[in-house]
C-alpha cells in the first residue's frame, strides 16, 4: 500500500489514485462489501477485507515515509502478509494469532514497508482493470462469472455495479471480476482503451458478465478475494468447462461440474456433482477442517453456499458457453501491470526477500547489499523454513543465476576489489567470501560467517572498528561489505597450476568441405572475419584486445595456419592424423591481430580460393575440437573455439557419427535416445576441454540431419553456444549469421570458470541446469561463461531454516577475464524464510519458476519418455496450486479455481512449455530442431524463457503512428488477430510479420512498396527501406526487438491465409496447436480438474 | 712377379675387380686350406673413360636357369651363327640382328678388351631422379642457417628435371607441399606415432591418385605430376619457391626446457619419407637425404630420452645391455631400410652434431640402401658443406656420379659357387645352382639389390670352390665369373654393365707356387677385413680378433717357410710379406676396436669401410704417413712411432682424417716466426708442402676427411699417436736406448711384438 501511496506523488500514479476510492467503494460496495466494511477484524472472513481496507490507511500513513524507493518493493509482501495473516488465523490460530501476525506485518514493514497485495492491486487498478482486490484474488478467478450466466440476478449489488461495468469488463477482456469492474466504470478510462482491442468479443462477454456477476457473489469469493490472493473459480466457473468439455479432451464433464450439482443442467453430471459436493464439503471439513480451526467461522460466511445452490439453477441453460479467454489470467495484462507499476522506480536491493519486478519490466537496480535480479532471480523470495513445508508446496526452490549478466549503461558494473597478496577474505570453514551479511563481533576483531556461523579472526590488515550498530565504520567504503555483487582480484592461489593465466585465445575453425564452399559460407565468413577481428572483447578501457586468434580449416583433415607476423605469407599445415589429433605448430598459430594483420588478411583472402574447387564432402568433428583444445593447451591459455560446421561428421575419425534420425521413435519409450548423444566420445572430449578452459561455440549450417544432440554436447558442457542455420544460403541468411557471429565474438566472456553456490545452513544447492560441466556435486565448471549464459540452481532443505536470519545465497564465480586477469565475482542474495505457506506463495516468481521447470523437463527427456515428463510437469503444477488452494486460499467451492496472485500465469506458461517443440513436436519439427531448442533453453535466462515460451505479439497499426513507444502486446492467440492489421511476433529466436488479409492498401504500400496485399511476397525476410513514417517505425521496432535478444531474429513476412501462416500459428500459444497441444482455456480447465482431483 | 702385379692392376682398371687369388685352387679341399677365401672386390660402376655404352641390349643365354650374357669368353661359331654359353655350355642362336656377324665383324661384347661392357636399355619409362630432403629443424640457429644455405645451393646442382621434395621434422614432421601458390602448405604428422605406409599415403591424400596409376602401369609419365605433384616437383619449376621455403624454415618452435633435449622425430620423419616415395615412385631412382643434428628423442626409432641427464648409450652401455632403445630403434630403422631397399630408393644420412646422433641405430638405412653416411660436428663446417657438394659432383660426361636401383647378379662356372657379398646391398634371395650353402657376408643368393651406388662403391664377393678333389680340372681349364649390374644411370637411362672374368685353375698340391704367386695380399687383406668387420657387427669384438688371428696364423703356417719350432727361421714370400702388417693394423683399427670410439663413430667407420674401394680401404686399415723435411723430398715413412721426429713434418691420411703434425723443432721454428722471414723462405715452403698435399686429398675424397693441423704436444696430436705402431712406449723407451722417435703412452703391443708372437705360433706344431 505504501507503495501505492508513495507512488501517487509520482506522475504515473496520479491516475490510480482517483481509482482508489472507486476501488474501495466499488469492490467492497458491490460485493459483500456491506458486510466487510463494518467488520474489519471481526469475522475471520471479513478479516481479509478489512485487511485491505486497513492496508490502505497504513499505507497512507506511511505513504510519506515510504516515498523512498525501498518501500516499493517490499510493499507487496506486507500486503500479502496481511491478507495471509488472516488466512493464518483461519489456518492455524484464531484471532490472537492473527493479531500477532498482523502485528508482525507492520513489523515487517520497516523493511517490507507496505503490504504486497495492495501494491499489486493498485497498479492494476490504475491502468488496466486492476482493481486491487482483483489482482490478488480475482485475477486468477475463472469465476463462473463469465461462464455461467444465470445467477446474475442473485447478487444484486454486484449486478448493479455491473450494468455498466460489464461492458467495461468485456472491454477489458482480461478481467472477469465483476465486482471490480463495477468500480471501473466510474473512474477508469485506461481499461476502456484496452478493451477496445477486442470489440468483437464483447457480446459474448456481456452475456458472460452477468453470469459472472451472479456467480461472484455467491462465490463468496468476493469477500474472500480481498483476503486471498488466489483467483476463485466458482462452481459455475466450472460449468464453463463442462460446456467446453465436449471440445476438451482434458476435462471430463463430471469433474467440471463440481459445484454445479445444483446448478448444472446436464443430468448426467448431476449425481457426481452431488457426490462431489459432499466431497467438497468434506474437504473443507476434513482436510481443511482439521487444519483450520477457524473453519467454523467460515461456516458462517458460507451462507454464500446457499446462494450457490440457488445459482445453479439458472446456469443450466448456459452450459454451451465457452470459458471466456478474456476471463482467464492474461500474461499481457500481468506484464503490462508490472511494467506500469514497477518500471518507473529503481529496484533497490537493500531489503531481504523482495520480489523484483518481472523480467519484462524495464527497471533500474540499485545495489544495496543484494545481487541485482539481473544476476540472480529466485523462484521464491520467501523460503519455507522446513523441508516438510517445501515438500507440501512442491514449489521448486531455485535460483536462476546469470553471473556475468550485462547491465544497462546506467548501472555500474561490479567493483573490483583488490586485497593484495592475501587475497579475498573468506570464512575458514565454509570458505564463503566476505560479504555484507558477515557479522563482525568483538569490536571488529572477529567475524561470524553468515553461512556456517563459524567465528573467524579478522586479519590485522583488514581490521576496522565497529560503529554503535555493530557495523564496520568502513562498511560503505568496501564493496564487499555493502554491495550484493562485486569482484575480487584473485591471487595466484586461485590460478591453474599456481600460475597467472595468459590472455585467452579465440580459434576460428572453419569447415571447408564442399557444402560449406558451395553455400558461400566460407567466403562470407572469411570476409567478415577480417573486420570482425577488430572487435574482440577487451577489458575496460583497454586499447586493444588481449585475445589472440588462430585459424583452422578442415574437412576430413585439418589445416592449421601459421600467421606469424614475420611471415611474408601464411603457412598452412595439414594434419591428416585425425585419429590422434595434435597441434602441429606453436609459434605463429595464436597471434595478436594487429601484429599479424597483413598475414591474417592474406590468409582470409586465400582460404576461399584454396578450397574453391574442393570435392571433399566428408567432415570430421571431434578431432577439430580436440585440435583446438590441444592448441590452447600448448599455448597454456584458456579460450574459445568458434566452429563453423556443415554436415554430419561421417569421415573415419573419433566421434564419427551415423545418421540415426528416426521419426518413428517419437512418442515411444525410445524417443529419449534422439536427445542423447550417439557416442561417449564427445563427453570425454568435453571433459578435457573443460579442464583446459576451452569453450566451444558451434555454428551449424546443415542441409540435413547433423545430429545436433551429439554435436552440441561439447558446446553444452563447455559453456558454449550453438547456432543453427538450416539450409544456409548467403542471400537469405547472411544477415542473421553475421549478426550472431559479431555478437558472439564480441561478447564479454569469462574463461576457465568455476562457480560455487554457497547457502546458509538449512538449504543446499542440489541440482544445476545450464551449459557447464560438473565433476563433483558442488562446483559448476565452465570452460567459458558469456554474458548470456545462465545457470539454474535448485535448492533443497537439509535442515530447518530460521525465519529471523533468513536464507543467504552466495554465488562465487572464479574466472579469467578477457584480458587474462583471474577474478572472483561474488553475488549475494538474502531471502526470507517463512513458516506459513501463504508467505511462500506470495513471494514467488512465475517466470523464474517456468525457467526452472522448463529446464528440468528438458533435461528429463534425456531419461524418460516425453509423455512422462509432460505428465510430471502437469502434476507438479497441480500440486503447487492444490497446495495453495488447500492451505492458503480461503475455503470456497471446490469448483473454483483459485490461483495465487503471483502464480496466476503458471498454467498458461506451463502449457506453453508443454506444447513446446521439445515436449510435443509437430510434424514439421525435425529431430535436430528439438535437440537444438533443448540445449538452447538449458542456458536461457528468465527473460529469454519468458518470451520464448510465450511469444510477444505486437500490433503495428493500432497505435498512432507517431507514438514512439512499443505498442502494447496482445495475447498470443489467433482470436486476437484482426485481419485489418499487421502484427509482429517474436520469441527470441523467430520474428514474424503477420499481415492481415484486409490491411489497408496504404499500409501495404508504405510498408512493402507493393500495391496490394496479394503482391506481398510471402516469406520475405527484409522490409524495403522506405521513407515514410510507418515503414520507419516498423523497421525501428524490428531493430529494437532484435537488439533486445541475444540472437538475431530473422524476419519472416507471413500473409494471412498463406501456407507460411502455419508456421506462424505455431507460435500462437494460447491456441490449440496442430501437434495436439491444448489451448490455454482447455489447459486451465484440465489443470483445475487435476487440482480438484488432488484436493479430493 | 711384376707380371702378376701388372695383371692385377690391369684387371682392376679394366674390370674393377680384384681377386684374393688370381690362380684358383682346383678343389674344394685345397681351397679351404688356402685360409683366405676365393673372393673379389668388385667396383661395379668403376669409371671408365674408354667405355662408351653400347646402345643395344645384351644377348642372353637361352637356358632359363642361366641367362648368362654373351661375352668374349664364349665360343662362337660364326658360320652357324651359334654361340656357346661359357657357364652352362648351352648353344644359342644369335638373334636376327646379329646376322652379319663374322670373325672380322664382331659385336663389341665379343672383343676381349670388352670384358666389361655397358648396355643402354631403351625400353621402359625414364623416370626423373628424385631427391627428398628430410631436414631436422632442432638445430642451433647458425647450424640451421648453414644447412639451409647448403640445401638452397644444392638446388642449383640438381638436374632441372629432377623431382625434389622437402620434409622437415622436429617435434612434429612436416611434409611440404611444393605446388601451392600464395600459401606455404605442409602436412604435419605427430612425431611419436608410427604409421604404416598405407596410413601415411592416406593422410597425404595419395591413395586416390595412386590407384589409377598402379592400374595404368607406370608407363605414362604425365601421370606423375598428377599424383605426387604436390610433394615432389621438378626443380626447374619450383626452385624459387623451394628456395623461399627453405629460407623461411624456422627452428623447431616447441620449447625445450632446461635439462632436456629437443624432441626430434627422426624415426617418423624417415618413415614418412619412405612411405611417401613408396606410394608414389616405387622402383625409380630416389635419394632420401636425411639431415639431422642430434639423436632421435621420441617416437619409433628414438635412441635416447629427452632427459639430458641420461647420456646417450655408449659401447659400455651396449655391452652391459644397458641401452634401452638400441634394439627397438634398430628394428625400426631396419624395417625402414628394408622397405626402402625393396622400392629401390636409397637413404643418405648427414648427421652433424657434437654428440652422437644415433648412427648406430640408423646405420642400416644407409648400409642396406647404398646411401651415404656423413658425420660431422656441425652443418656450419666445410666438412659438411664440401662433402654435401661433392654428392652432386659430375663425371666427365656431365652425369652425376650416382646410380640407382641396381641389381647385381653374379654367375659362375660350375666349379664355383657364390658364398655371399659384403657391401651396401641387400639380398634379393635369388636361389640358383650357383649359390653356396655356406654364407660369407650376405649370402644365400646370386643377386643383390644396390639401391644407391657410385663409381667407387665396392663390394666384396665371396666364392666357394666346389669342385671335388677327385674330379680334377684339366690343365689350362679356366673358371669364369660374370657380374651383371643393372642400374638406373643418373641420366635416367637404365643400363646394364656386364663384367666377365676368367682365371686359371691350378692344382694346389702340384702348383702351389703359382697360386702363391698369384696371391693379391692387398685384396686379401681388405676382403678378410670386410669379413672381420661384418662379423663384428654381430659378434663380440674379442671373438672377431681371435678369429682374425687364427686365420693369420693358419695362413702363415700354410705359406710361410720355416723350420718347425724355430721362429727365427720364419720367412714369408713377397706376395705375403705385407699381409701380417695389414692384419696388425686392422686389429688396431676403429673397425674392430671400439675402445675410444662411440657407437656412432664405429658405425660410421664401418659404413665407409664396407663400401670403399681397395685403395681407400687399405688406407683405412693402415694409414699412410708422409714425412717432410729439409733432408729431401717428401717420402712415405713407416707408420711407426719412430717416424715421429722433431725436425719433420708428418702428413697422415687415415681416410677419415688428414693430420699434419709438426715435429717439436719445426713447431718451435714456426712459433718463432721463421717462416715469415725472407731468408727462411725454404722453411715456409716446407710448412706449405704438406698443406698443399693435404688439400689435394681433401679435394678428392668423399666424404671429406677431418682436417687436423697440429704439432708436437698439441692435443690433436693424439690422432697421429693413436695410429702409429707403438714401437717405442713408456715401457721400452729406455730399453731401446734410442733418442729418436716419440714414445707412445700405451700398453698396446707393437708390430714387432706382434710379429714375434706370430712367428712363434706359426712355427709351433701345437696349433
Amino acid at each position: 500500500m505504501n507503495v501505492n501511496q508513495s507512488a501517487p506523488p509520482g506522475p504515473p500514479y496520479g491516475q490510480p489514485q482517483p481509482v482508489y476510492p472507486g476501488y474501495h467503494q466499488s469492490s467492497y460496495g458491490g460485493q459483500p462489501g456491506s458486510t466487510v466494511p463494518p467488520t474489519p477484524y471481526g469475522a475471520s472472513y471479513n478479516g481479509p477485507v478489512p485487511g485491505y481496507q486497513q492496508a490502505p490507511p497504513p499505507g497512507v500513513s506511511r505513504a510519506p515515509p515510504s516515498s523512498g524507493a525501498p518501500p516499493v518493493s517490499t510493499a507487496q509482501a506486507p500486503g500479502g502478509q496481511a491478507a495471509y495473516g488472516q488466512f493464518g488465523q483461519g489456518d492455524v490460530q484464531n484471532g490472537p494469532s492473527s493479531t500477532v501476525q498482523m502485528q508482525r506485518h507492520p513489523g515487517s514493514q520497516p523493511f517490507g514497508s507496505a503490504p504486497l497485495a495492495p501494491v499489486v492491486s493498485q497498479p492494476t487498478v490504475l491502468q488496466s482493470y486492476g482493481p486491487p482486490p482483483t489482482n490478488t484474488q480475482v485475477t486468477a478467478q475463472l469465476a463462473g462469472m463469465q461462464i455461467s450466466g444465470a445467477p446474475a440476478p442473485a447478487p444484486p449489488p454486484t449486478g448493479l455495479g455491473y450494468g455498466p461495468p460489464t461492458t467495461l469488463a468485456s472491454a477489458s477482456g482480461s478481467f472477469p471480476n465483476s465486482g471490480l469492474y463495477g468500480s471501473y466504470p466510474q473512474g477508469h478510462a485506461p481499461p476502456l482503451s484496452l478493451a477496445q482491442g477486442h470489440p468483437g468479443t464483447q457480446p459474448p462477454q456481456h452475456s458472460a458478465l452477468p453470469q459472472a456477476s451472479s456467480f461472484t457473489p455467491p462465490a463468496s469469493g468476493g469477500p474472500r478475494m480481498p483476503s486471498m490472493t488466489g483467483a476463485l473459480l466458482p462452481g459455475q466457473g466450472f460449468r464453463g468447462p463442462p460446456v467446453n468439455q465436449p471440445n476438451h479432451v482434458s476435462s471430463p464433464p463430471p469433474q467440471a461440474l463440481p459445484l454445479g450439482t445444483q446448478m448444472t443442467g446436464p443430468p448426467g453430471p448431476l449425481p457426481p456433482m452431488h457426490s462431489s459436493q459432499p466431497g467438497y464439503q468434506l474437504q473443507q471439513n476434513g482436510s481443511f477442517g482439521p487444519v483450520r480451526d477457524p473453519q467454523p467461522n467460515y461456516g458462517s460466511p458460507y451462507p454464500g453456499a446457499p446462494t450457490f445452490g440457488s445459482q445453479p439453477g439458472p446456469p443450466q441453460p448456459l452450459p454451451p458457453k465457452r470459458l471466456d479467454p478474456d476471463a482467464i489470467p492474461s500474461p499481457i495484462q500481468v506484464i503490462e501491470d508490472d511494467r506500469n507499476n514497477r518500471g518507473s522506480e529503481p529496484f533497490v536491493t537493500g531489503v531481504r526477500g523482495q520480489v523484483p519486478p518481472l523480467v519484462t519490466t524495464n527497471f533500474l537496480v540499485k545495489d544495496q547489499g543484494n545481487a541485482s535480479p539481473r544476476y540472480i532471480r529466485c523462484t521464491s523470495y520467501n523460503i519455507p523454513c522446513t523441508s516438510d513445508m517445501a515438500k507440501q508446496a512442491q514449489v521448486p526452490l531455485a535460483a536462476v543465476i546469470k553471473p556475468l549478466a550485462r547491465l544497462p549503461p546506467e548501472e555500474a558494473s561490479p567493483y573490483v576489489v583488490d586485497h593484495g597478496e592475501s587475497g579475498p577474505l573468506r570464512c575458514n570453514r565454509c570458505k564463503a567470501y566476505m560479504c555484507p551479511f558477515m557479522q563482525f563481533i568483538e569490536g571488529g576483531r572477529r567475524f561470524q560467517c553468515c553461512f556456517c556461523s563459524c567465528i573467524n579472526d579478522v586479519p590485522p590488515q583488514y581490521f576496522q572498528h565497529l560503529d554503535h550498530t555493530g557495523k564496520r565504520v568502513d562498511a560503505y567504503d568496501r564493496p564487499e561489505l555493502s554491495l550484493g555483487s562485486y569482484e575480487f582480484l584473485a591471487t595466484v592461489d586461485y590460478c591453474k597450476n599456481n600460475k597467472f593465466p595468459s590472455p585467452p585465445a579465440f580459434i576460428f575453425m572453419i569447415d571447408v568441405s564442399y557444402n560449406a564452399i558451395r553455400s558461400g559460407l566460407v567466403r562470407l565468413l572469411c570476409e567478415e572475419l577480417k573486420s570482425l577481428l577488430d572487435f574482440l572483447p577487451r577489458e575496460g578501457g583497454a586499447e586493444e584486445s588481449a585475445i589472440r586468434v588462430g585459424f583452422v580449416t578442415y574437412n576430413k583433415v585439418l589445416h592449421f595456419y601459421n600467421v606469424k607476423s614475420s611471415l611474408a605469407q601464411p603457412q598452412m599445415m595439414v594434419v591428416s592424423d585425425v585419429a590422434d589429433m595434435f597441434v602441429p605448430l606453436l609459434d605463429g598459430f595464436l597471434v595478436n591481430v594487429n601484429e599479424s594483420r597483413t598475414v591474417i588478411t592474406s590468409l582470409l583472402d586465400q582460404i576461399p580460393e584454396m578450397f574453391a574447387d574442393t570435392r571433399e564432402t566428408e567432415t570430421v568433428f571431434a578431432p577439430v575440437i580436440q585440435a583446438g583444445m590441444e592448441a590452447l593447451k600448448a599455448a597454456e591459455c584458456a579460450g574459445k573455439l568458434f566452429l563453423f560446421h556443415t554436415s554430419l561428421p561421417i569421415a573415419e575419425a573419433p566421434g564419427k557419427l551415423k545418421n540415426r534420425d528416426d521419426r518413428k521413435l517419437i512418442n515411444t519409450d525410445k524417443e529419449k535416445t534422439l536427445f542423447q548423444p550417439q557416442t561417449g566420445t564427445y563427453q570425454t572430449l568435453a571433459k578435457e576441454c573443460v579442464a583446459q578452459g576451452c569453450c566451444v561455440d558451434l555454428f551449424l549450417f546443415p542441409n540435413q540431419y547433423v545430429d545436433v544432440a551429439t554435436l552440441s554436447v561439447v558446446p553444452q558442457l563447455t559453456g558454449g553456444s550453438v547456432y543453427k542455420y538450416a539450409c544456409f544460403q548467403v542471400e537469405n541468411d547472411q544477415e542473421r549469421f553475421l549478426s550472431d557471429l559479431c555478437r558472439d565474438v564480441q561478447k564479454v566472456v569469462g574463461f576457465d570458470a568455476v562457480m560455487r553456490v554457497r547457502t546458509s545452513t538449512g538449504i543446499r544447492a542440489v541440482d544445476f541446469f545450464g551449459a557447464f560441466y560438473m565433476s563433483n556435486t558442488t562446483d559448476v565448471e565452465l570452460a567459458g561463461l558469456d554474458v548470456d549464459k545462465t545457470v539454474t540452481v535448485e535448492f533443497k532443505h537439509d535442515d530447518r531454516l530460521n525465519e529471523e536470519s533468513g536464507a543467504l545465497l552466495q554465488c562465487a564465480l572464479l574466472y579469467t577475464s578477457c584480458a587474462g586477469q583471474r577474478r572472483l565475482r561474488i553475488h549475494n542474495l538474502a531471502l526470507n524464510c517463512c513458516t506459513q505457506l501463504a508467505d511462500l506463495y506470495r513471494n514467488c516468481e512465475t517466470d523464474t519458476l517456468i525457467n526452472y521447470m522448463a529446464k528440468f523437463a528438458y533435461r528429463g527427456v534425456l531419461n524418460s519418455p516425453v509423455k512422462t515428463v509432460r505428465d510430471n510437469l502437469i502434476t507438479q503444477c497441480a500440486q503447487i496450486l492444490a497446495c495453495y488452494r488447500k492451505n492458503c486460499a480461503s475455503p470456497s467451492s471446490a469448483g473454483q479455481l483459485i490461483l495465487p496472485e503471483c502464480m496466476k500465469l503458471l498454467p498458461v506458461y506451463l502449457n506453453c512449455v508443454l506444447k513446446s517443440d521439445v515436449l510435443q513436436p509437430g510434424a514439421e519439427v525435425t529431430t535436430d530442431d528439438r535437440a537444438y531448442v533443448r540445449q538452447l533453453v538449458t542456458s536461457m535466462d528468465v527473460a529469454e524463457t519468458n518470451v520464448f515460451f510465450y511469444p510477444r505479439l505486437l500490433p503495428l497499426t493500432k497505435s498512432p503512428i507517431d507514438s514512439t513507444t512499443e505498442p502494447p502486446a496482445v495475447r498470443a492467440s489467433e482470436e486476437r488477430l484482426s485481419n485489418g492489421d499487421i502484427y509482429l511476433l517474436e520469441n527470441g529466436l523467430n520474428l514474424f510479420l503477420w499481415v492481415g488479409a484486409s490491411v489497408q492498401q496504404g499500409v501495404v504500400q508504405s510498408l512493402f512498396s507493393v500495391s496490394s496485399f496479394s503482391h506481398i511476397t510471402s516469406g520475405l525476410s527484409v522490409l524495403p527501406v522506405l521513407d515514410n513514417p510507418l515503414s520507419k517505425k516498423v523497421r525501428v521496432l524490428i531493430d529494437s526487438l532484435r537488439a533486445q535478444r541475444s540472437r538475431y531474429m530473422k524476419l519472416i513476412v507471413v500473409k494471412q491465409e498463406d501456407k507460411l501462416e502455419m508456421l506462424f500459428k505455431h507460435f500462437l500459444v494460447e491456441d490449440k496447436s496442430l501437434s495436439g497441444g491444448a489451448s490455454y482455456v482447455d489447459f486451465l480447465c484440465h489443470m483445475h480438474k487435476e487440482i480438484r482431483q488432488l484436493l479430493s | 712377379m711384376a707380371t702378376y702385379l701388372e695383371f692385377i692392376q690391369q684387371n682392376e682398371e679394366q674390370d674393377g675387380v680384384r681377386f684374393s687369388w688370381n690362380v684358383w685352387p682346383s678343389s674344394r679341399l685345397e681351397a679351404t686350406r688356402m685360409v683366405v677365401p676365393l673372393a673379389c672386390l668388385l667396383t661395379p660402376l668403376k669409371e671408365r673413360l674408354d667405355l662408351p655404352p653400347v646402345q643395344y641390349e645384351p644377348v642372353l643365354c637361352s637356358r632359363p636357369t642361366c641367362k648368362a650374357i654373351l661375352n668374349p669368353l664364349c665360343q662362337v661359331d660364326y658360320r652357324a651363327k651359334l654361340w656357346a654359353c661359357n657357364f652352362c655350355f648351352q648353344r644359342n642362336q644369335f638373334p636376327p640382328a646379329y646376322t652379319g656377324i663374322s670373325e672380322v665383324n664382331q659385336p663389341a661384347e665379343l672383343m676381349p678388351h670388352f670384358s666389361t661392357i655397358e648396355y643402354v636399355i631403351q625400353r621402359g619409362a625414364q623416370s626423373p631422379l628424385i631427391f627428398l630432403y628430410v631436414v631436422d629443424t632442432c638445430l642451433e640457429e647458425d647450424d640451421l642457417q648453414a644447412l639451409k644455405e647448403s640445401l638452397q645451393m644444392s638446388l642449383s646442382l640438381l638436374p632441372p628435371d629432377a623431382l625434389v621434395g622437402l620434409i622437415t621434422f622436429g617435434r612434429m614432421v612436416q611434409v611440404h607441399e611444393l605446388s601451392c601458390e600464395g600459401i606455404a602448405k605442409s602436412y604435419v604428422f605427430r612425431g611419436t606415432k608410427d604409421l604404416t605406409a598405407k596410413q601415411i599415403q592416406d593422410m597425404l591424400g595419395l591413395t586416390k591418385g595412386a590407384m589409377p596409376m598402379q592400374q595404368a602401369s607406370p608407363a605414362q609419365p604425365q601421370e606423375h605430376p598428377f599424383i605426387s605433384s604436390r610433394f615432389l616437383q621438378p626443380v626447374h619449376k619450383i626452385d624459387m619457391n623451394l628456395t623461399d621455403l627453405l629460407g623461411e624454415l624456422q627452428r623447431d618452435p616447441w620449447p625445450v626446457t632446461q635439462g632436456k633435449r629437443p624432441l626430434r622425430s627422426t624415426g617418423v620423419a624417415l618413415s614418412i619419407a619412405v612411405g611417401l616415395l613408396e606410394g608414389t615412385f616405387p622402383n625409380t631412382g630416389a635419394r632420401i637425404m636425411l639431415f639431422t643434428g642430434g639423436p632421435p628423442t621420441q617416437g619409433p626409432g628414438m635412441v635416447v630420452g629427452d632427459e639430458l641427464k641420461t647420456p646417450i648409450r655408449s659401447w659400455h652401455d651396449i655391452e652391459k645391455d644397458n641401452a634401452r632403445f638400441v634394439k627397438k630403434a634398430t628394428k625400426h630403422y631396419e624395417m625402414l631400410a628394408n622397405r626402402t631397399a625393396a622400392n629401390g630408393h636409397c637413404i643418405d644420412i648427414y648427421a652433424c652434431a657434437l654428440d652422437q646422433s644415433g648412427l648406430l641405430e640408423m646405420k642400416c638405412c644407409t648400409n642396406l640402401t647404398g646411401g651415404h653416411m656423413v658425420m660431422g660436428d656441425s652443418f656450419n663446417t666445410s666438412l659438411f658443406k664440401q662433402t654435401f657438394q661433392r654428392i652432386f659432383s659430375k663425371d666427365f660426361n656431365g652425369n652425376f656420379r650416382m646410380g640407382f636401383g641396381a641389381t647385381l647378379e653374379v654367375k659362375t662356372s660350375r666349379e664355383l659357387k657364390i658364398a655371399g657379398a659384403i657391401g651396401p646391398c641387400v639380398s634379393l634371395n635369388v636361389k640358383g645352382p650357383c649359390v653356396s650353402e655356406n654364407e660369407l657376408g650376405v649370402g644365400g643368393t646370386s643377386q643383390w639389390k644396390i639401391c644407391g651406388l657410385d663409381p667407387t662403391s665396392t663390394f666384396g664377393i665371396y666364392f666357394e670352390v666346389v669342385n671335388q678333389h677327385n674330379a680334377p680340372i684339366p690343365q689350362g681349364g679356366r673358371g669364369a665369373i660374370q657380374f651383371v649390374t643393372q642400374y638406373q644411370h643418373s641420366s635416367t637411362q637404365r643400363r646394364i654393365r656386364v663384367t666377365t672374368i676368367a682365371r686359371n685353375w691350378a692344382d694346389a698340391q702340384s702348383q702351389l707356387q703359382h697360386i702363391e704367386a698369384a696371391f693379391d695380399q692387398e685384396a686379401a687383406a681388405v676382403l678378410m677385413a670386410r669379413l672381420g668387420v661384418f662379423r663384428a657387427e654381430s659378434e663380440e669384438g674379442p671373438d672377431v680378433l681371435r678369429w682374425l688371428d687364427r686365420q693369420l696364423i693358419r695362413l702363415c703356417q700354410k705359406f710361410g717357410q720355416y723350420n718347425k719350432e724355430d721362429p727365427t727361421s720364419f720367412r714369408l714370400s713377397d706376395s705375403f710379406s705385407l699381409y701380417p702388417q695389414f692384419m696388425f693394423h686392422l686389429r688396431r683399427s676403429p673397425f674392430l676396436q671400439v675402445f675410444n670410439n662411440s657407437p656412432d663413430e664405429s658405425s660410421y667407420y664401418r659404413h665407409h669401410f664396407a663400401r670403399q674401394d681397395l685403395t681407400q680401404s687399405l688406407i683405412m686399415i693402415q694409414p699412410i704417413l708422409y714425412s717432410y723435411s729439409f733432408h729431401g723430398p717428401p717420402e712415405p715413412v713407416l707408420l711407426d712411432s719412430s717416424s715421429i721426429l722433431t725436425d719433420r713434418i708428418l702428413l697422415m691420411d687415415t681416410f677419415f682424417q688428414i693430420v699434419i703434425y709438426l715435429g717439436e723443432t719445426i713447431a718451435q721454428w714456426r712459433k718463432a716466426g721463421y717462416q715469415d722471414m725472407p731468408e727462411y723462405e725454404n722453411f715456409k715452403h716446407l710448412l706449405q708442402a704438406p698443406l698443399d698435399d693435404a688439400q689435394e686429398i681433401l679435394q678428392a675424397r668423399f666424404p671429406m676427411p677431418r682436417y687436423i693441423n697440429t704439432e708436437h704436444g698439441g692435443s690433436q696430436a693424439r690422432f697421429l699417436l693413436s695410429k702409429v705402431n707403438p714401437s717405442q712406449t713408456h715401457n721400452n723407451l729406455y730399453a731401446w736406448g734410442q733418442e729418436t722417435g716419440a714414445p707412445i703412452l700405451t700398453d698396446d703391443v707393437s708390430l714387432q711384438v706382434f710379429m714375434d708372437h706370430l712367428k712363434k705360433l706359426a712355427v709351433s706344431s701345437s696349433c
